[in-house]
């Protein structure tokens, strides 16, 4: 008995190993290929064949040169994550203490409401959101992009139920301590609900950077697109720029990746909220 | 003085303060999610062309009976059929191995899955674009060159077309599918497996009568978030393609047609017309779904 449960062990293992190189294999593949010039990928395209002899950071050295868009596009998708992580949480995490906290007249009709927005694709409304964008003359701007997204529906719903598992006696010992309903929010609620915070800052800020579509068609200006419009924008078969592609999207993701390393529990609990509890 | 005293007042009421607190929630709802949805109603009903715009009845759903239409309706149909066939059974069963007892550096594996999601779909359509390029030097044409296969034009013949589009969405979302359901497993107690296994139920039969059950509303959520991301696909398609076009259609999806149509064409009315037709499916299959499942909709509550 012992003996097959060790095989079973070791099949296990070695299908994983499997599993986890195909998983690796593209990412891999695209760091390895960072190293080589745009021109070579261009003619021989995408593979392992590096001759360590030319492999070099000089796409790399690109990149933070200055003569390229790239860290433009960086900081446009830096500054939007960060906005749009906090007023997101912010907003949202209001939102579903009002719908987690008290009863009001109309509730049960306007969290019907929060629920039709999660069940509606974003892409439904692409036509007309476009068109209200623009007659806002919010084109090309940070705001375009985040203003229609921000109360996500995600986080009122995530923040709702961490909420309901706190007693209402809290807030009622609160108010007889002479604590206002906004006190009650900011001074208690808040720090209480920090967990939460980050595992929906961490949900909210891979979808703020990785967002391409919305971003794509609210903005078209060279200077004012987001780091995934700008390196989609690269990838034409004319001129040189395999270079900046292929080291830009490691870098894009790079970061991500050391934070993932660091914060894995919060990005796991972020990035899968509302399977089951949902 | 006094007024601002009384406004005070009255927004700090017990009765006031939840409105106070879901406003933001209301706000963006009536201007972006319901004003859009009315405003696309009613142009569905209209000729626009610049500033004059005409009513004109039902003709822009006229667009049904074009082929492009019906392809690329098809098409995200399709995409999302065989998508929930791929991504709900393989994490499942990649679920369940991961959890066995007799598995080790379970962590470590399940970390290196969930990585691809933190990639957007624009790095992740950069690579596998490349990776299938036409070129011989690219690299699935040297995988199947070495089982003496000639290079593919992957991005061209229907076929590959959509098992590259399959294969994206399998690396990108096996991992966190797989999450949803490891969390849906720590929930189901052991004790029910070994009460299972001393009555004689073979793994095989633990999994079809104990597992499989249990993890029924899991298994709904994903079917539910596969059916919605498979009838939006767009992105991927857009990437694997480098634009709005493949060739002869291929791989135009319901959205991409509505893009096609709303941006590129300049084609409002007939556009609208998409989209309302699209958000009709979308509340349809939702329907249905609450129906299917009236536990679902019941726990909610």
């Amino acid at each position: 008995m012992k003996r097959k449960n060790r095989i079973t062990s070791v099949l296990l293992v070695i299908f994983f190993i499997c599993v986890a190189a195909v998983t690796l294999l593209p990412l891999i593949l695209l760091a390895v290929s960072s190293l080589r010039p745009g021109s070579d990928l261009m003619r021989y395209g995408l593979n392992f064949n590096i001759d360590w002899a030319t492999a070099s950071f000089r796409q790399y050295r690109m990149l933070f040169s200055g003569e390229n868009n790239y860290f433009i596009w960086y900081k446009n998708s830096l500054l939007i994550t960060v906005v749009q992580v906090a007023l997101a949480l912010f907003l949202s995490a209001c939102v579903g203490y009002g719908f987690a906290m008290y009863d009001f007249k109309g509730k049960n009709i306007l969290f019907a409401c929060v629920l039709l927005v999660m069940m509606v694709p974003t892409e439904v409304i692409l036509l007309p959101l476009y068109r209200l964008i623009n007659r806002m003359h919010l084109i090309n701007t940070m705001w375009g992009i985040i203003l229609p997204y921000l109360v996500v529906p995600m986080l009122v719903f995530f923040f709702r139920q961490y909420l309901s598992g706190i007693p209402k006696d809290f807030l009622d010992a609160a108010r007889v301590d002479g604590c206002t309903e906004y006190g009650i929010f900011f001074r208690i609620m808040i720090p209480l609900m920090k967990p939460s915070f980050a595992a929906m800052g961490i949900y909210q800020g891979m979808s703020s950077w990785n967002n391409f579509l919305w971003p794509m068609i609210v903005t078209n200006n060279i200077d004012k697109i987001t780091l995934p419009v700008g390196l989609q924008s690269l990838l034409s078969p004319y001129g040189n720029n395999y270079d900046i592609l292929i080291a830009g999207s490691c870098f894009a993701i790079i970061p991500i990746l050391i934070l993932f390393v660091i914060f894995q529990r919060y990005f796991i609990e972020g990035m899968t909220a509302g399977g089951v509890k949902g | 003085m006094k007024k601002q005293s009384f406004f005070k007042k009255f927004l700090y009421s017990q009765k006031v303060a939840p409105y106070v607190f879901v406003m933001p929630f209301v706000i963006t709802f009536l201007v972006f999610f319901a004003y859009s949805i009315i405003s696309m109603v009613v142009m569905s009903f209209q000729k626009v062309a610049g500033a004059n715009t005409v009513f004109i009845g039902l003709d822009n759903y006229k667009v049904m009976s074009n082929a492009i239409f019906q392809k690329s309706l098809k098409n995200s149909i399709f995409y999302t059929i065989v998508s929930c066939a791929l991504m709900i059974p393989i994490p499942l069963v990649l679920a369940v191995m991961l959890n066995s007892k007799a598995m080790r550096l379970k962590s470590t594996f399940r970390s290196i899955l969930f990585i691809p999601a933190l990639t957007s779909v624009v790095v992740a359509g950069i690579v596998f674009r490349l990776m299938f390029g036409e070129l011989p030097g690219s690299f699935m044409n040297q995988v199947i060159g070495a089982f003496g296969k000639g290079p593919l034009v992957w991005l061209r013949t229907p076929a590959t077309v959509w098992l590259v589009l399959y294969i994206v969405c399998l690396w990108r979302w096996t991992g966190v599918n797989m999450m949803y359901y490891l969390s849906g497993l720590q929930q189901i107690p052991a004790d029910l497996y070994e009460s299972a296994s001393i009555d004689g139920a073979s793994t095989v039969q633990q999994f079809r009568y104990i597992t499989i059950p249990l993890l029924k509303p899991t298994i709904i959520y994903v079917l539910t978030i596969s059916i919605f991301g498979g009838m939006a696909m767009f992105s991927e398609s857009y990437m694997i393609f480098n634009g709005n076009k493949s060739p002869n259609n291929v791989g135009t999806t319901l959205v991409g047609f509505l893009y096609r149509l709303a941006f590129e064409q300049n084609n409002l009315g007939i556009g609208a017309a998409v989209g309302v037709i699209f958000l009709v499916i979308v509340l349809v299959v939702n329907f249905v779904q609450l129906i299917l499942n009236g536990t679902f909709s019941g726990k909610e509550r």
